[in-house]
């Protein structure tokens, strides 16, 4: 992922309009009130990073469409919450890691696991509940972990991630050996007192660790606005004396970007950063939500104006990559999740001993 | 052997695994400059510095979660909780992530990771500050709870938890910490989950745990004067409980008084009784007994603090009563 040393700002891409939500005007990226994180020694990705990118972005989609689908066919049971319009914060930030970094995340998290380089066929035989999947079908849709790509698993605790993510920032720096963390979590979370004490300790102690609240417009079923004394995340990492930082989260790059920065800089110890991507998810909380809070106009002016694929594709495109080459790859991504599918449906299902292995060491 | 409290031999314990194991750090409210609230961490920062004794703000759940994504990764975290008490507020991550990342995860991580503090009585402070709460944790697989009684338990036990590839709950008392007893010096690991026949006995099995063996033992030595032998069984874990010991002693004594400092509701004693009627039925001579605190909040009055636990009268009460001699 070696990438030559650009000024970032050459490469950012054009800022596109935000379609505003009825329910709430904090949805254009600029930076927070306490300073954005210094550009100066940001990389923009190479060609081949913008590829995978592309890549991950696709194959996340396509294989939550398809989780979806499977869902649908009773396939895949519990709750199932999907990234389907959040591609470009997971893989942006995913893509900006270290391969030692760390990533944790909360429940809508199969995304982030395939953007950090998961097997999609253990991640889908993990939906299907099946003994080949990453918690040997045991921890099914809230739970992904695959700890070889140091993702650290997803956690179905509203915010109950946040001082684990700080835990492993603290472990960085008491084992001084160069690692950070990038910890995802839901515009609900920042409530939780879990951010606000992890906030903390990490400022106090300045931990290398960087904050990504996926600010997506709606805590389940409510907006921003009903449940938010201030809307602007980006500010809301002033009380803790560091940098917050407000990102299109619909683009790739500039998640990149941003994130690749408040690495470097907890990397210096420097401390923590909050960056507050602004995205929108295309499709309910869960599968089980029928979304009367939102109306149709406003998820489609998301998905005509703001699409992270369509985002990326516009990138590669001023770098000379071609419809057939993207076709190509939408063509493989395709093909992997058939395979991932089919690997699952064929896969072994846990026995009935496997119920008692995993609770304790032995 | 040297007679040493029981704070003594808790610090024993944590300096001798520190100054073994880089990994081990100590994190909590004060357990550093200030030498902890109950000066079991007392020397510790002096002696390994701030990095590996940490004082962290007042604020339970992001601390000891901090500690548990530590342990996640290769630390081995001593978590202080000032009491127990406040470690409700972190309750959370202890029983949602500490307890469930390994079998969520299907292996791929656990946390060694000990949290430790008093539990139980005080001395009348009230409500909030004294309650027994060892069966909230004990409720949850994936947790071991470790509940010692006397200083070299602690010591031992302490050792074993600091080496567990799992997250120990560890719970002292506020009441036990001046208490003395014989301690060995340097090496000295007890396995969890081992309970040990503090006072053997013929006529009858009390099982406690925690500041219960002290009644407990207290009654065993009046009645022992009236030529009445009890068994005192310290169970010292309660998670795992281990049953084969008690079962063991109820076959040889056929009866059986549980005393515990806890509520009487969904209490540990309450599965040690289920236990003891489902495996030994056919050994009792009487019905189980089980002591429990009053099924209230402490109060502050001293007298009314001193009706609230079982006391040594009671267990001899209890004694007599499974006997038909009451």
């Amino acid at each position: 992922m070696a990438a030559r040393v650009r000024k970032a700002a050459q490469t950012r891409p054009r800022e596109r309009p935000v379609a505003v939500s009825k329910t709430s005007s904090a949805v254009s990226p600029k930076s927070g009130a306490n300073g954005a994180v210094t550009s100066k020694e940001a990389a923009a990705p190479s060609k081949d990073v913008q590829l995978l990118m592309y890549r991950r972005m696709a194959l996340i989609r396509r294989f939550e469409e398809r989780a979806g689908q499977s869902y649908g066919q009773g396939k895949i049971a519990g709750f199932c919450h999907l990234y389907i319009g959040q591609e470009a914060v997971g893989v942006g930030a995913a893509l900006a890691c270290a391969a030692t970094d760390y990533t944790i995340d909360g429940y809508r998290e199969h995304g982030h696991a395939l953007a950090r380089g998961a097997d999609p066929k253990r991640v889908m035989a993990e939906l299907y509940g099946r003994k080949p999947g990453y918690a040997k079908g045991k921890g099914g849709s809230m739970h992904i972990f695959d700890v070889e790509h140091r993702f650290m698993g997803g956690y179905g605790i509203v915010g109950g991630q946040i001082p684990l993510a700080t835990g492993f920032g603290w472990a960085s720096r008491y084992k001084r050996d160069g690692t950070a963390t990038v910890c995802f979590f839901g515009d609900a979370a920042i409530n939780q007192g879990a951010y606000h004490e992890s906030l903390n300790m990490a400022s106090l102690w300045k931990l290398p660790v960087v904050y990504v609240v996926e600010n997506n417009l709606y805590g389940m079923g409510t907006p921003i606005a009903v449940s938010n004394a201030i809307t602007d995340f980006s500010k809301r990492s002033g009380d803790y004396g560091i940098p917050g930082e407000a990102v299109d989260g619909m683009d790739a790059l500039a998640m990149y970007d941003a994130t690749q920065r408040a690495l470097a800089r907890a990397k210096r110890g420097e401390g923590p950063t909050l960056l507050e991507a602004r995205c929108y998810r295309f499709r309910g909380h869960s599968m089980a939500d029928p979304q009367t809070y939102r109306t149709k106009e406003e998820v489609e002016d998301y998905r005509t104006h703001k699409d992270p694929l369509n985002i990326m594709k516009g990138h590669l495109a001023k770098l000379g990559v071609g419809d057939a080459e993207l076709e190509k790859i939408q063509s493989e991504v395709n093909a992997e999740v058939d395979e991932a599918l089919k690997f699952s449906d064929q896969a072994a299902e846990p026995e009935g001993q496997d119920l008692y292995e995993d609770v304790l060491g032995h | 052997m040297p007679v040493i409290q029981y704070r003594e031999a808790l610090n024993q314990a944590l300096r001798e695994e520190m100054s073994r194991d880089p990994n081990i750090f100590i994190m909590g409210e004060e357990v550093g400059a200030y030498d902890g609230a109950f000066k079991v961490t007392q020397g510790l920062m002096k002696e390994f510095g701030k990095e590996r004794v940490v004082d962290s703000p007042i604020s339970e759940l992001g601390f000891v979660g901090l500690g548990i994504g530590a342990s996640m990764v290769g630390l081995r975290p001593v978590i202080e909780v000032m009491t127990w008490n406040f470690a409700i507020l972190a309750m959370d991550q202890i029983v949602n992530n500490a307890a469930k990342v390994r079998y969520m995860s299907g292996g791929q991580l656990h946390c060694p990771i000990v949290f430790r503090g008093p539990t139980g009585a005080g001395t009348q402070l009230s409500s909030q500050h004294s309650q027994m709460l060892e069966a909230q944790y004990a409720y949850f697989p994936g947790l071991k709870v470790v509940t010692p009684g006397t200083p070299r338990d602690a010591k031992g036990l302490l050792k074993a938890a600091l080496r567990e590839q799992d997250p120990v709950v560890f719970m002292e008392s506020e009441l036990l910490y001046s208490v003395k007893g014989e301690v060995e010096t340097g090496e000295l690991v007890i396995p969890i989950g081992q309970a040990e026949v503090k006072r053997p006995g013929e006529h009858v099995t009390v099982v406690c745990w925690h500041r219960m063996i002290y009644p407990a033992l207290e009654a065993a030595t009046k009645l022992a004067q009236e030529g009445i032998e009890v068994e005192v069984v310290d169970m010292r874990t309660v998670r795992p409980l281990d049953l084969p010991t008690v079962l063991a002693s109820v076959r040889k004594t056929n009866r059986c008084v549980v005393v515990e400092e806890a509520w009487p509701i969904a209490s540990v004693g309450s599965s040690i009784v289920d236990a003891v009627q489902r495996e030994a039925f056919d050994d009792l001579d009487a019905p189980v007994i089980r002591l429990n605190a009053k099924d209230v909040p402490m109060p502050y009055n001293k007298k009314l603090e001193g009706m609230y636990a079982p006391t040594a009268d009671d267990v001899a009460a209890a004694v007599k009563k499974v006997l038909y001699i009451g």
